[in-house]
C-alpha cells in the first residue's frame, strides 16, 4: 500500500530523516516509535506531502504523494490540534470533513453514533466550540473526524497522548479493530511503548531520522523495546 | 527583579519573529511617532502666539487651561482605542518564587513610560519655557509643569481603570463613550462648567503650590484601585479557564445553491461571524459604506470627477478588500488540514471569489442613495462596481497567493497589524491607485463617458476571463503551498 524509497529530509544540511526503503501493506497496522526528534512527525508530514522531501519518495497506493493528490481521496488523518477548525462545533467540522470526502449528513450522524462510547458524552450536543474543548476532547473529536468517509490510509500522530486511560482503552479497541476487520492500513506514532504493542502487528523504530528496528508484534515485543530504549538510557549515563 | 523582568521584555521583543520579519511595519510606526513629536513640539512652542493673536483681549495661560477639558477626554478616548495595558506573560512567573505585588508593580509602572505619557511633554515643556520667557512667574509655571504631568498619568491610569470595566462587555466601547459623554454633557449643558472648573482649579494649583497634593491623591488612587483590579485577576485560574461561548446556530443552507462550494461558504461565513476579527472587520464595513460622505457633501470634491472612482472602488470594495488581502491567511490555523484533506484548491478559491463579489453587488445597492450628489456619481459607482468584480477580486487572489503571515482569528481588527506584510501595501496600488489614474486620465482626455466605459470594459473582460484567471491563480497557490504551510505553523 504505502512504499517508501531513498526518502529523505533535510534542513540547512541537517538530515532529520533518512529512509532508504520501507514497505507498508495493505490491511497492516504500523506503529511508528522513537525518542523525540527521531523523525516521526516528519515522516507523517511527508507522506501527508505537507513538506517537501529533500530526496526519495513515497507511493501511496501506486500514488507518487508528492507528484499527485489521488492519494487524498482514501487518505485521512489527524496530526495535531491545527487540523481542528476552532471556531466550528464538531458536529459542524464532522460534516465540513464529510462534505468534503462525499459523505452526508445522515452518514456521519451514523458514524458518530457508533463512537458515544468513545465520546463519553463531551463532544456531541454540547453546543461547544472545538477551541472551547479541553486537549483530551479536542483529539477526540479530531481522531473521529479520521475516520470518515472510509479511508483506507489512516495516519495519526500520537493518538494516545492526552487522552484519559479509559479512552485509550477504547481508542486501541477501535484501531485494532479497523485494520483486522476492515482491512484499513493504520499508522500510529506513539511514546508508549505499551500501547503500540497493543495495537500495532508491526513496529518501526525510528532513531535520528533512521530506522534501526523492524519488528514483527510477538509477546517478546515489549520487552525487546524496553530493552532498546533502556540501553540508550544506560549508554548516556555511562558517558556521563 | 525589575532588571530581570526587563531582560525578559527585551528578549521577548526582538526575538519575536514578527519583530524580525516586519521591520517595514516598524519603520512606519517610528514614522508615525516623530510625525506627532514633531506636531506636538510645533504646538508647544507655537501656543502661546496662536492664542495672544485669536484672543487678544484675554491672559493666554488662562485661555490655554480653559481648553484643558477638552484635551483631557479628548486624550482619554484616544488612549483607549490605541493604548493597552502592557501585556507581560505571567503564566510562567506565577510558580516562580516572585511576589505577586512585583509582577503588578512592574507592569503598572511600564504602563507609565508609555508613549502616550510622553507625547504630550513635547507640548507641555515647550510652553512652559514660552510662558516663562513671556514674564509669567517661574514658580507657578513650574507648579503648572509638574501638575500637568500628573494629570497625563492620571489620564493613563483612568483609562486602564475604564478599559478593565469594558472587557467583559460585549458592547466593549460603551464604558468609555458614557463616561466622556457625561462630561462633555455636563460642561454643553452647563450642569456643571467642567471647562472652567479644570481650568480655574489648574490656575489655583498654580498659584497655590501646596494645592498640588490634590493631584497628587487622585494618581495614588487611581494607580490603588488599578493595582487592586490587576492583583484579584493575577491567578491561574482566570488565565486558564478561558471564557466558554454558546455557539450561534444560523441557518446557512441557502448556500447549497451553489453546489459544490457550499461547504467552503459556509465555512467562511462561520469563520466571519464567530471570530473576533473577522467580526470587527465586517462591522468596520459600515465605515466603508459611509466612506463617501467624508468627501460628497463638500462642493469642493463634487467637481473633481476623479475623485468617484476612487471612492466609488474603496466604498464597494471595502470588504473586498479587507477580506481579500488576508487570503488564505484566515485559515492559516488549520491550513495544514485543508492541504491534507480531498480538497479541490479551484473550489476553496471559488467560495472566496464569490463572497467578495456579493459583497461588492451588495455595497453598491446599498450605496445607490449616493445618487443624491449627482447622478453621475452613481454611474461611477457602477463602474467601479464591475472593476472590482471583474478585475481587483482576481488582483487580490493573486496576491494572497504571497501571503506567509499567520492570523490569529481571536484578536480584534482594529489597529491589529498581526497578518500585515508587504503585499498588503504593494497590493493597494493596483487595487485603487490603477483604477483611480485609468479613470482620471481618460475622464481628462477624452470624458466622463468614456472614463465610465472603460473601467466598465476592462471589469467585464475580467469576468469573461475569469475561468481562465482562476487556472492561473490556483496554479499559483499549488507552487506555494509548502512555503505557506511552513509560514503559517510558525507562531508570530
Amino acid at each position: 500500500m504505502i512504499h517508501t524509497k531513498d526518502l529523505s529530509k533535510s534542513y540547512n544540511g541537517a538530515t532529520v530523516l533518512n529512509v532508504e526503503e520501507l514497505s507498508i501493506p495493505k490491511g497492516q497496522s504500523f506503529g511508528l516509535v522513537g525518542n523525540n526528534g527521531a523523525g516521526k512527525t516528519t515522516y507523517f508530514s511527508l507522506l501527508l506531502d505537507l513538506i517537501k522531501p529533500s530526496t526519495g519518495n513515497i507511493t501511496n497506493n501506486s500514488v507518487v504523494v508528492d507528484q499527485s493528490e489521488d492519494w487524498k481521496p482514501f487518505t485521512s488523518s489527524f496530526i495535531d490540534e491545527s487540523f481542528l477548525i476552532g471556531y466550528l462545533t464538531p458536529e459542524e467540522y464532522f460534516y465540513f470533513i464529510g462534505d468534503l470526502r462525499g459523505q452526508n449528513k445522515a452518514d456521519i450522524d451514523t458514524l458518530t453514533s457508533k463512537f458515544e462510547d468513545f465520546f463519553n458524552g463531551e463532544i456531541i450536543g454540547k453546543k461547544k466550540y472545538l477551541r472551547d474543548l479541553s486537549k483530551g476532547n479536542q483529539k477526540k473529536a479530531g481522531i473521529v473526524a479520521a475516520l470518515i468517509g472510509n479511508p483506507e490510509v489512516i495516519i495519526l500522530d500520537e493518538p494516545f497522548a492526552n487522552l484519559d486511560p479509559t479512552t485509550q482503552i477504547r481508542l486501541k479497541q477501535i484501531l485494532k479493530n479497523l485494520a483486522e476487520k476492515q482491512g484499513v492500513t493504520v499508522l500510529v506514532s506513539s511514546h508508549d511503548l505499551m500501547h503500540v504493542t497493543d495495537v500495532c502487528e508491526r513496529i518501526v523504530v525510528l532513531e535520528k531520522g533512521n530506522v534501526v528496528k523492524d519488528l514483527e508484534t510477538n509477546p517478546t515485543t515489549l520487552k525487546e523495546l524496553e530493552a532498546h530504549f533502556a540501553s540508550g538510557a544506560m549508554d548516556s549515563q555511562e558517558e556521563e | 527583579m525589575i532588571k530581570r523582568f526587563i531582560n525578559l521584555e527585551w528578549k521577548q521583543y526582538f526575538r519575536s519573529s514578527y519583530w524580525q520579519k516586519s521591520i517595514a511595519i516598524n519603520i512606519l510606526m517610528v514614522f508615525f511617532a516623530l510625525y506627532f513629536v514633531a506636531m506636538f513640539l510645533g504646538l508647544g512652542f507655537g501656543l502661546l502666539f496662536i492664542l495672544k493673536k485669536t484672543f487678544p483681549e484675554q491672559d493666554a495661560f488662562v485661555v490655554a487651561n480653559g481648553f484643558l477639558f477638552f484635551w483631557i477626554i479628548g486624550d482619554l478616548m484616544m488612549r483607549f482605542f490605541l493604548q493597552k495595558l502592557p501585556v507581560m506573560s505571567v503564566k510562567p512567573l506565577l510558580t516562580l518564587p516572585i511576589k505577586r505585588s512585583t509582577v503588578v508593580n512592574y507592569v503598572l509602572g511600564k504602563s507609565a513610560v508609555s508613549f502616550f505619557n510622553f507625547l504630550p511633554l513635547f507640548a507641555i515643556i515647550p510652553f512652559s519655557i514660552m510662558l516663562i520667557r513671556d514674564g509669567y512667574a517661574t514658580s507657578m509655571v513650574l507648579t503648572w509643569m509638574f501638575t500637568m504631568i500628573i494629570i497625563v498619568l492620571i489620564i493613563n491610569f483612568l483609562n486602564f481603570i475604564i478599559e478593565a470595566f469594558s472587557a467583559e462587555k460585549e458592547l466593549s466601547f460603551l464604558p468609555i463613550i458614557i463616561v466622556v459623554g457625561v462630561l462633555f454633557g455636563l460642561d454643553n449643558f452647563e450642569l456643571l462648567p467642567m471647562k472652567s472648573l479644570i481650568g480655574n482649579s489648574l490656575i489655583g494649583i498654580a498659584n497655590n503650590p501646596i494645592l498640588i497634593l490634590i493631584p497628587i491623591t487622585v494618581l495614588l488612587l487611581c494607580y490603588g484601585y488599578n493595582y487592586k483590579i490587576l492583583k484579584g485577576k493575577l491567578f491561574l485560574d482566570s488565565s486558564l479557564k478561558s471564557k466558554v461561548t454558546e455557539v450561534k446556530v444560523a441557518d446557512l443552507s441557502w448556500t447549497k445553491r451553489f453546489g459544490d462550494i457550499a461547504p467552503f461558504m459556509q465555512l467562511d461565513l462561520k469563520l466571519i461571524w464567530r471570530n473576533k476579527r473577522t467580526k470587527s472587520m465586517a462591522m468596520l464595513l459600515v465605515i466603508g459604506l459611509l466612506y463617501g460622505l467624508f468627501f460628497y457633501p463638500q462642493p469642493m470634491y463634487r467637481d473633481m470627477e476623479f475623485m468617484f472612482a476612487f471612492i466609488g472602488v474603496f466604498s464597494t470594495g471595502f470588504f473586498l478588500i479587507n477580506f481579500g488581502q488576508f487570503i488564505p491567511a484566515w485559515d492559516s490555523g488549520y491550513y495544514k488540514m485543508l492541504m491534507s484533506q480531498n480538497i479541490k484548491y479551484e473550489q476553496y478559491l471559488r467560495s472566496k471569489f464569490i463572497l467578495m463579489i456579493m459583497s461588492v453587488a451588495i455595497l453598491f445597492i446599498l450605496g445607490i442613495p449616493y445618487v443624491y450628489f449627482g447622478w453621475k456619481i452613481l454611474i461611477a459607482h457602477f463602474a467601479a462596481a464591475i472593476y472590482n468584480i471583474g478585475v481587483n477580486s482576481h488582483v487580490i487572489l493573486y496576491g494572497g497567493s504571497f501571503n506567509r503571515k499567520k492570523i490569529d482569528l481571536d484578536k480584534k481588527a482594529a489597529f491589529n497589524y498581526q497578518g500585515t506584510g508587504a503585499v498588503q501595501w504593494l497590493i493597494g496600488i493596483p487595487l485603487m491607485v490603477l483604477p483611480m489614474g485609468l479613470f482620471g486620465l481618460t475622464n481628462w482626455l477624452v470624458g466622463f463617458e468614456a472614463a465610465v466605459a472603460l473601467l466598465i470594459v476592462l471589469g467585464v473582460t475580467g469576468i469573461v476571463l475569469h475561468k481562465k484567471l482562476m487556472k492561473l491563480i490556483t496554479k499559483k497557490y499549488l507552487d506555494s503551498k509548502y512555503k505557506m504551510i511552513n509560514a503559517f505553523s510558525q507562531d508570530n
